[in-house]
């Protein structure tokens, strides 16, 4: 088991034959996933890397049954992209680009509600479920198919907790690159619950970052409804405060967004902290040996 | 990107809002036509820069002659103006408004700012107008009112009415503020702002309803549509650093410490002054190369590095994910071939092409330390710079 996506997933590329998704598409076949297609508006019928492309999502759903898709489109396309997706009826929607204007993603996340679908990112490395499907930008080699679920906010902060999971023996289940945006698809929360759900996974690492109230969201949920180890890290304990012009952000927020505020909170619900980015793996091994000691 | 004053509120006349009424002025020299031309005996003129607090810091002066607004536009003129939001340098005053005075009854407080939470635009007003709105969300949260925006629907008149009589205004004021508060949600939207603050919105005592200060950001994601508002942008209250660094599509962000770092990707940039500091040294900025970092960006990363004379040592940590290692090696090696390097470079590379960029490193015949992991990598750098 894991989550979101496994060997089964039919993975199509959107914004196929740009420099962007032919480098990425290319990695993903390379890496064992089960790409069926592409969509490059104006260049259906054609064949590339050996792969369908189609002038729209809908028909390449109805011809490959692809049920996943990854967006390389440009920021300005991006929504577009997404929305595409979504109404031709994909269940896993990786929305890689960055740069999209917040006022698109709020228009994006209320319709992306109402249709159901899961949507990661925007500005994200994507998703991998090790050894069976990657969708995204990771590189695949540093992973290894393993017990630990890992959710993100930062792409190559990712790759460490990654990295350090493998050079440990422990692997991943699945690893969720939520993105940075403000407004975006799934949440610490949403992957929070899907791990817990899931059988493969013992444990999980989140990596979360300055800003918004999500974690300390994160915190409150863990403490009632995760009962699996889990261990984070904050990136950003020492960022100066930014020059802000005004203060609407930190009142809207409520929070005040600092990282001291979201470990305290973490560390309240039970959450293994670590100090050092270099000190997840360690982390969640403490994590694991601390949940045993409770058993 | 961030407005001055002025702009803004140009912005808000384009949408039929009333504001007070001035004139921008650059020289001393000035103050007599715009002061003629706004008539009556007292103006108030504003240093404009990219941050608040600026009464507190000396920026904004009443005037009851022409005399006293020439006294404070020469004083100000030229200078940097250092507030609570900008210290410790400031930023330079280059223009300054000058406004009639208005007989103000009541401060009030409005905002628009995307509420993550919600995942909405949400609009803030509070009774208790004026400089610490943050203290007053603090101490009394009761006084803050709030509402977020179905995007579906846009902003209704009865959010607005909400507000309006939640500030205690009355009679022909509510449907004046809940028109002033419907153009402020249309400029959000269609300007593609990250926010607009009045702080004060202020009530005459005959009753009208006017912004007497205002803040616009521009969503950066946005620039690429929004051409008219990318005209105003004053480069002039960024750091010239990271300004420089912003034409190379390098994230850098100046601070006061020794070891200078480069990083593919904020999280990870972030997370490498956290370790910095807990190894006991200090960083000397935040940059982020970015997910499309080539041999030149990176080069010229490094020269940004280097011109800042309080860097003793360079840490860079490269997780290669689409940004392969042996380009960035390329881009260090051409880089301290290019400037001379004088302080260590330690250099830690992990992911695509690690080995490969750590060959390259290693066979340049440049004095570049090598690091084994993270931990070793901020020992190294830090050591080097005590």
């Amino acid at each position: 088991m894991s989550i979101l996506v496994n060997k089964d997933t039919k993975v199509i590329c959107q914004g196929f034959t740009g420099k962007q998704g032919t480098f990425h598409s290319e990695q993903s076949i390379a890496y064992g996933t089960r790409m069926v297609g592409g969509v490059t508006p104006g260049k259906g019928g054609q064949s590339h890397l050996n792969l369908p492309v189609f002038n729209t999502v809908k028909d390449a759903v109805r011809a490959t049954g692809a049920d996943a898709t990854m967006i390389y489109v440009p920021a300005a396309y991006a929504a577009d992209g997404v929305l595409e997706a979504a109404d031709a009826g994909i269940r896993i929607i990786a929305c890689i680009t960055e740069g999209i204007p917040v006022r698109d993603m709020i228009n994006v996340k209320a319709a992306i509600r109402a249709n159901g679908a899961n949507l990661i990112g925007p500005n994200c490395p994507g998703l991998i479920t090790p050894g069976e499907c990657k969708i995204g930008i990771m590189p695949g080699f540093i992973h290894k198919p393993g017990k630990v679920g890992i959710i993100s906010r930062s792409g190559t902060l990712t790759y460490e907790a990654v990295w350090q999971t493998t050079q440990s023996g422990l692997g991943q289940s699945t690893c969720v690159g939520i993105g940075g945006d403000p407004i975006k698809g799934l949440d610490f929360i949403d992957c929070l619950a899907l791990f817990q759900a899931d059988p493969q996974t013992e444990a999980i690492i989140m990596v979360g970052e300055i800003g918004g109230t999500a974690e300390e969201a994160a915190a409150e949920y863990i403490q009632a409804h995760v009962s699996k180890p889990v261990a984070a890290y904050i990136a950003g304990l020492t960022a100066p405060k930014g020059k802000r012009m005004g203060h609407a952000g930190a009142i809207i927020a409520g929070g005040s967004g600092r990282a001291e505020d979201k470990i305290a909170a973490l560390e309240k619900a039970g959450v293994t902290v670590a100090k050092s980015p270099a000190g997840l793996g360690e982390a969640v091994m403490a994590a694991i040996k601390r949940a045993g000691s409770r058993e | 990107m961030n407005l001055h004053e002025y702009q803004a509120k140009a912005v808000l006349r384009e949408f039929s809002i009333v504001t007070p009424r001035g004139l921008a002025i650059t020289a001393a020299d000035q103050c007599a036509a715009a002061a003629a031309e706004l008539g009556g005996g007292g103006w108030v003129i504003k240093a404009q820069v990219h941050a608040g607090g600026r009464g507190k810091a000396g920026g904004v002066k009443l005037c009851h002659s022409v005399g006293e607004l020439k006294t404070a536009a020469e004083s100000l003129l030229g200078s940097r103006l250092v507030t609570y939001q900008n210290a410790p340098d400031g930023q330079p005053v280059h223009t300054m408004l000058i406004e009639e005075i208005l007989p103000i009854a009541r401060e009030l407080y409005l905002s628009i700012a995307v509420d993550r939470a919600a995942e909405r635009i949400g609009l803030v007003a509070s009774s208790a107008g004026g400089m610490e709105i943050e203290e007053v969300a603090r101490t009394e949260p009761e006084k803050i009112l709030r509402e977020t925006v179905n995007p579906v629907t846009g902003l209704m008149d009865y959010q607005g009415r909400n507000l309006a009589f939640g500030l205690g205004l009355a009679g022909d004021q509510i449907a004046a503020f809940v028109k002033l508060v419907k153009a402020c949600y249309r400029i959000f939207l269609e300007r593609d702002l990250a926010l607009l603050e009045i702080n004060p919105l202020v009530v005459t005592t005959d009753g009208r309803i006017l912004p007497l200060d205002c803040k616009m950001g521009i969503d950066d994601n946005a620039l690429y549509r929004q051409k008219a508002l990318v005209e105003l942008a004053d480069f002039t209250q960024i750091d010239p650093k990271e300004a420089e660094a912003h034409t190379h599509n390098v994230n850098y962000i100046a601070l006061n410490g020794a070891i200078g770092c480069m990083v593919n990707g904020a999280g990870l940039a972030m997370a490498t002054m956290d370790l910095i500091e807990l190894s006991g040294g200090t960083p000397a900025n935040f940059l982020d190369v970015g997910g499309g970092a080539t041999a030149q960006s990176v080069a010229q990363a490094f020269q940004i590095i280097l011109a800042d004379a309080n860097v003793k040592s360079v840490l860079i940590n490269i997780f290669g994910g689409i940004v392969r290692c042996d380009l960035i090696a390329e881009g260090i090696i051409q880089a301290v071939k290019k400037v001379g390097v004088k302080v260590p470079v330690i250099v830690r590379l992990e992911g695509t092409n690690a080995d490969r960029g750590r060959e390259l490193l290693a066979n340049s015949g440049l004095a570049i330390i090598a690091a084994n992991d993270l931990n070793d990598a901020a020992r190294q750098a830090v050591a080097a710079a005590a």
